[in-house]
Order: structure tokens, then C-alpha cells, then sequence
């Protein structure tokens, strides 16, 4: 219902806009400040549908197969992505929870890495590929190196999150370091653990769309967004086709992360009679 | 326990999600198969499929390269790749790049050498709306010009200076998208365009005041061919250290032979080529592809001195706007001229005897174009 409402909003908004602007957009003191309405621009939304029926090129498959298929192609490149960037997120989480010395000495790198543009990175392990991995494999890499940030920030303050006096029970307990972790630090981090997956899913997205755009690995929906677009003069609703692929992609991978969180709602459901 | 399930489902789906995309890709990475004795070759592109690199799809697809006993392998390029740069890292044997672009990258250390100049001219256009006016860069003064930068806006640049025109003063720069859009919407006056693409986009693209296509009338053309400040583009470039070894060498002249018969065979077959690019799977249409062929093969032939000779005057012109030419945050191509051996005509001019004795006709003296259809959106 109201995924249904949003777009019927966004419909309203775009179309809407498309009557009340200026064909020429407005200009404030030289700067553009909203866009041009113009069909070239902003192609009405009809316009956008009919271009996903007709085919790609004269006598080619309908546009919207095509982009369904790249859609299927990045999403493999983001699930790798995505579940490789977690697993290294988690790992290092880890790591720096138990060791005091690793957070002081990892964390800060940890956020430098994510302050490296990823056109310098991209260009870097794009070479990798066809030597020692298959070219979708380095921007599935590129994907990972996106999504490890928030699992491991997120998930080091959920391990770091049990009470003191949580702890100390566990060493009463004469539990060791693992039995601590998984019996009480995984599961007080299931909370933080899953808004810092629903921003690696994103993450992946952001890196694996970036990635094929940067290496120009084809199949995927970034090579077909950059193809498209350079279409747009003669073409312009063709582009927009590649872009709601790319939305419905973030959508679907959304809601792949969200299914991982049906164990867990039941388990959080347990924590809060527990904390009751 | 029940910890531990929740755990093992998500490491379940996680394994079905790995094994789903493993079957899913399996078809797209084949590995280029390298039969017998073949040596294979990494021939690293500056673009995505398309006609402007007919010459080397066609030496692949018709086994010129597989005559030589090498087992050519095309990388197309992306946003990123910048080919000389993967040539000098070693992970290709060699790259097609512009001119001047790779001698910036030599005078910043890649050890890279131009062995054969397939484009004996350049391809580069600016594109104004004929009834502005303009028709040459003297004209430019107090316009909205666009440009891509990066590198790709020195000719542009020399047109404007040698017409007494001062590039970061007498005219509005705008750094132009790939597409020609603010050409349409007037957004600009004159547009940066290939011959061979952005301008065929032009045409392909409907006027709504008369719901026909724009026609060549619609625009004026300046060829920068026509005002001396053109520079040499698409070349072959080699391992400048590499070729030392005798057995790269060898390789080499095998390669620009395969090379000369595949840009030979497209301009004698443009339309096989087209088709041959189409199969590629390039997203650009079948007209424009062909567009792309006959425009390209405008620019190879006729080759007077021979396919892919440097021209000593042309290589000159190059390395002068290169280092005099100021773009406009004051930066020149290049600092000094370029250093040791930034090309050679040695092997080309063995792989045009070659093909001569082979019956290949190296100088395409008689060539004409042909007159090409573009189709809505290039379809």
C-alpha cells in the first residue's frame, strides 16, 4: 500500500512538474536551480513505459528483458559483494572487540578506506581481472570493499554493547572468550547488526553499479545505464529505463536483507521479555 | 540452539544466493580459448565495441591474427581504464590510444612506443547550430563553448588560439556530458563531437518543429583538419622496453599485419564489419554503427605513405600543440618533447612489405566513401 502511495506521489510529482516548469528551467543569478521540463530532460513517465515495450534496436529484444537481465547480472555481482563485504565487516568486528590494541590500531583505517575514491580503486583491481579472477568477480570486489564499512562499524559497537554486568556474569559462569561471544555478544549485536546490513546492501548496490561503470564490465545494469545515456540525445527515454532498473534493483536487494531479518525479529522479540 | 539455527540459515541463504550467481555468470566469462601453438595477445581498447575498432573485431573474427599464429584478445575499455596506462602496467601486449594522451602518460613514466598510426587523421568536430552563424573559431568570441576535458579538448583549444581567440577569457567553457543534449536545448553554441559518433547522434535525433529528423543543414561544422590544429588519435602503441626482445619484435610486426588486413577488409566490407560489431554486442544501432565504419574508414584511407605510417609532419603538428597549447587552468599536454623512442615506423613499414607481397592493397588510393542513412535513435 504504501510503496504503491510512494510512487503514485513520485508520479505526481514528476508529471506535475513537467506542467508547472519552465521548459527552460529556472535560473537564479546564472545558477540553474530547478530543472528543465523539457521532454528532452524530463521524458514523460508514459513515454518511459512505452520505451521499456519497444525493442532495444530495430528487430532486437524489448528494452525491458534487456534491462531485467542486467538486473539479474548485478544482483549476482552485489549478493557476492554484499555477503563477502559482511563476512570481512563481521571478521574484523570481531577482531577489534577482542583486541583493544587492533581497534586503536585498525578503526581509523577502517574509515580512511572509505575516503579512497573508488576511481582510483576501480581501475586498480579491474586489472585483476581474467588473470586470477573472472572480470564480474573485481566488481563484485569493489562491491565487498563498500559494504565491509558498516558491518564492521555497526556490528563492533552491537558486540561492544552488553551491559558490564552481563559480562561479568559470563566470567562467573567461567565462560571462555567464545562461549562469551556467541552466547551473549552476537546475539546483544543482532540489533545494530541489522541496520549496518541494510546499509551494506545499499553499499553493494552503490559499488557494483559504480564498478561496472568504472571498468566498463559489460552485462550488467551500470554498463547498460552508461550505454544508454550516451543515447540520450537522440533517445532520451531509453536512459531512464537502465535508471528504474537500477531503482528496482536497490529495491529488491532491500528486500533480500530484509528476509534475513525474519530469524532475528523472532530472537529481538525474546530480548525485549528478557530486558522486561 | 535456537541461536545457532538463526545463524545457519542466514550462512544457508547465504550459499544459495553464491551458488545461484555462479551457474548465473558462467556463460558470460568464457575464457578465450587458445588453441595449438597460438600465442595469445591482449589488445587493450579504448571504448566499447564499437566501429571505431572494426579493424581489429574483423582481424579476429576473419583469423588474420590466427594466420600470424597469434590468438588475439580484445579488452574493451570503461569510464576509467586508460589504455596506455594497463600497456605499461603489462597487462596487455598492446593498447589503442589518442596521441597526445599517450605521450602525457609517457612523460609522467609509461614506457610505451607508437608502432602504428591507423588513424592518419583526426575525427574530432565542433558543432554549432547553423543559423548562429558560426563557422569558424574566430567566432567563438563571448559563446558558451563545450568541451569534455580531459585531455580531449586540445585541438579545440590550438583552433581557438590560432585564431587570436584567448581560451580561458573570450568565451564561456562548459564542460560537455556524452551526449549532445545541450547542444539541442541550446544550452551551448558549439559542441565538441567525433565525426564517427556524437555528430551521427545529431542526426539521429528528431527536430520537434518539424517531427523529422535533423539534417546535416541544421548544423555547421568546424574540422579542425581544416584549420591546422588537428592531432593525431587512434594509434597502436607497444612496450617500449619490450621491444628490445627479437621475439616481440617478430610479434609485433605479425600483429600490424593482422592489423593492415583487418582495416582492409572494412573498407572494402564495411557492411560485414558493421555487422560483425553488431554481433559484438554493442548497444549503439545498426546505422549508426555503419556511420561509425564509413567515418572511420574516412580517416584511415586514403593512406598515402601506407596504413598506419606516423607522418612526420602530423606527428610534428602533434607534439607542438602538445607542448605550446594551453587549456584552461594553464596546463600544456606536455612539459619537454617527448623522449626516446615515442615512435617507430620500423615494424609497420615490414608488416606493409608483408602484406604488400600478400596482394593487400595497403594505400586504399581508390577509396570512397559511402553515403550512410541515419535512422531515429540509430536504430
Amino acid at each position: 500500500m504504501f510503496v504503491l502511495a510512494g510512487v503514485a506521489v513520485f508520479v505526481l510529482l514528476w508529471e506535475g512538474y513537467k506542467i508547472v516548469g519552465s521548459q527552460d528551467g529556472t535560473v537564479l543569478f546564472g545558477v540553474r536551480v530547478l530543472p528543465r521540463a523539457d521532454d528532452l530532460s524530463m521524458p514523460h513517465l508514459w513515454t518511459v513505459l512505452q520505451r521499456l515495450g519497444r525493442p532495444e534496436l530495430t528487430g532486437g529484444r524489448p528494452v525491458w528483458i534487456v534491462v531485467l537481465q542486467a538486473c539479474a547480472f548485478t544482483f549476482g555481482i552485489t549478493a557476492v559483494g554484499f555477503l563477502i563485504g559482511a563476512f570481512v565487516g563481521l571478521l574484523l568486528a570481531v577482531a577489534m572487540q577482542q583486541f583493544r590494541l587492533v581497534e586503536r590500531g585498525l578503526l581509523p583505517y577502517v574509515i580512511l578506506s572509505q575516503t579512497v575514491p573508488l576511481v582510483a580503486l576501480a581501475p586498480l583491481v579491474a586489472g585483476w581481472g581474467g588473470t586470477i579472477m573472472p572480470p564480474w568477480a573485481t566488481v563484485a570486489v569493489i562491491a565487498a570493499y563498500l559494504a565491509f564499512f558498516p558491518v564492521a562499524v555497526g556490528m563492533l559497537r552491537g558486540l561492544q554493547s552488553p551491559a558490564t554486568s552481563g559480562v561479568e556474569l559470563m566470567r562467573s559462569y567461567a565462560a571462555g572468550w567464545w562461549r562469551t561471544l556467541v552466547k551473549l555478544r552476537f546475539p546483544a549485536s543482532l540489533p545494530y547488526l541489522f541496520p549496518a546490513l541494510r546499509l551494506a546492501g545499499a553499499a553493494a548496490v552503490v559499488g557494483a553499479v559504480v564498478g561496472e561503470i568504472s571498468t566498463g564490465t559489460r552485462g550488467g545494469i551500470g554498463r547498460l545505464i552508461i550505454e544508454y545515456s550516451r543515447e540520450a540525445t537522440s533517445d532520451p527515454a531509453k536512459v531512464y529505463t537502465a535508471m528504474l532498473g537500477a531503482a528496482l534493483l536497490g529495491l529488491v536487494v532491500a528486500g533480500a536483507v530484509s528476509l534475513l531479518e525474519v530469524p532475528l525479529m523472532r530472537h529481538r522479540r525474546h530480548v525485549e521479555v528478557v530486558t522486561l | 540452539m535456537r541461536r545457532f539455527r538463526i545463524f545457519t540459515s542466514i550462512a544457508a541463504a547465504s550459499t544459495l544466493l553464491l551458488a545461484a550467481c555462479g551457474t548465473a555468470d558462467q556463460d558470460k566469462t568464457a575464457p578465450a580459448a587458445s588453441g595449438g601453438a597460438l600465442t595469445p595477445i591482449k589488445l587493450q581498447l579504448q571504448w566499447f565495441y564499437q566501429a571505431q575498432f572494426a579493424g581489429y573485431i574483423a582481424a579476429v573474427d576473419q583469423g588474420f591474427y590466427k594466420e600470424q599464429g597469434l590468438d588475439v584478445q580484445l579488452l574493451e575499455g570503461g569510464v576509467d581504464i586508460v589504455p596506455q596506462t594497463v600497456l605499461a602496467q603489462g597487462k596487455a601486449d598492446y593498447a589503442v590510444a589518442w596521441v597526445p594522451k599517450a605521450l602525457a602518460s609517457r612523460e609522467q613514466g609509461a614506457q610505451i612506443t607508437d608502432v602504428g598510426q591507423i588513424f592518419a587523421r583526426s575525427g574530432t568536430y565542433q558543432v554549432a547550430w547553423k543559423d548562429s552563424g558560426i563557422t569558424s573559431p574566430a567566432q567563438f568570441k563571448g559563446k558558451k563553448i563545450g568541451n569534455w576535458g580531459f585531455g580531449n579538448e586540445f585541438e579545440l583549444f590550438a583552433g581557438m588560439t590560432k585564431s587570436g581567440i584567448d581560451p580561458g577569457k573570450d568565451v564561456t567553457l562548459v564542460q560537455q556530458q556524452f551526449d549532445m543534449q545541450a547542444l539541442l536545448k541550446h544550452e551551448i553554441d558549439a559542441a565538441q563531437a567525433m565525426s564517427y559518433n556524437e555528430y551521427a547522434q545529431l542526426l539521429e535525433a528528431k527536430n520537434p518543429a518539424t517531427g523529422k529528423l535533423y539534417t546535416p543543414d541544421d548544423f555547421s561544422i568546424i574540422d579542425w583538419k581544416q584549420n591546422g590544429s588537428a592531432m593525431l588519435q587512434d594509434a597502436v602503441w607497444a612496450n617500449t622496453a619490450k621491444l628490445s626482445d627479437p621475439n616481440y619484435q617478430a610479434q609485433t610486426v605479425k600483429f600490424l599485419l593482422g592489423t593492415i588486413k583487418g582495416w582492409a577488409y572494412c573498407r572494402d566490407n564495411p557492411e560485414k564489419c558493421r555487422d560483425l560489431v553488431v554481433a559484438k554486442g554493442s548497444k549503439l544501432g545498426k546505422s549508426h554503427q555503419l556511420w561509425q565504419m564509413n567515418e572511420v574508414n574516412k580517416l584511415i584511407w586514403p593512406a598515402a605513405g601506407g596504413i598506419g605510417v606516423v607522418d612526420d609532419a602530423a606527428w610534428k603538428q602533434t607534439v607542438d600543440i602538445s607542448q605550446t597549447t594551453k587549456n584552461q587552468t594553464g596546463d600544456t599536454v606536455l612539459k619537454k618533447a617527448p623522449e626516446g623512442q615515442a615512435y617507430t615506423n620500423d615494424y609497420i613499414n615490414q608488416a606493409i612489405t608483408q602484406a604488400k607481397a600478400a596482394g593487400i592493397d595497403v594505400n586504399g588510393t581508390s577509396f570512397q566513401p559511402e553515403t550512410v542513412t541515419l535512422e531515429a535513435g540509430g536504430a
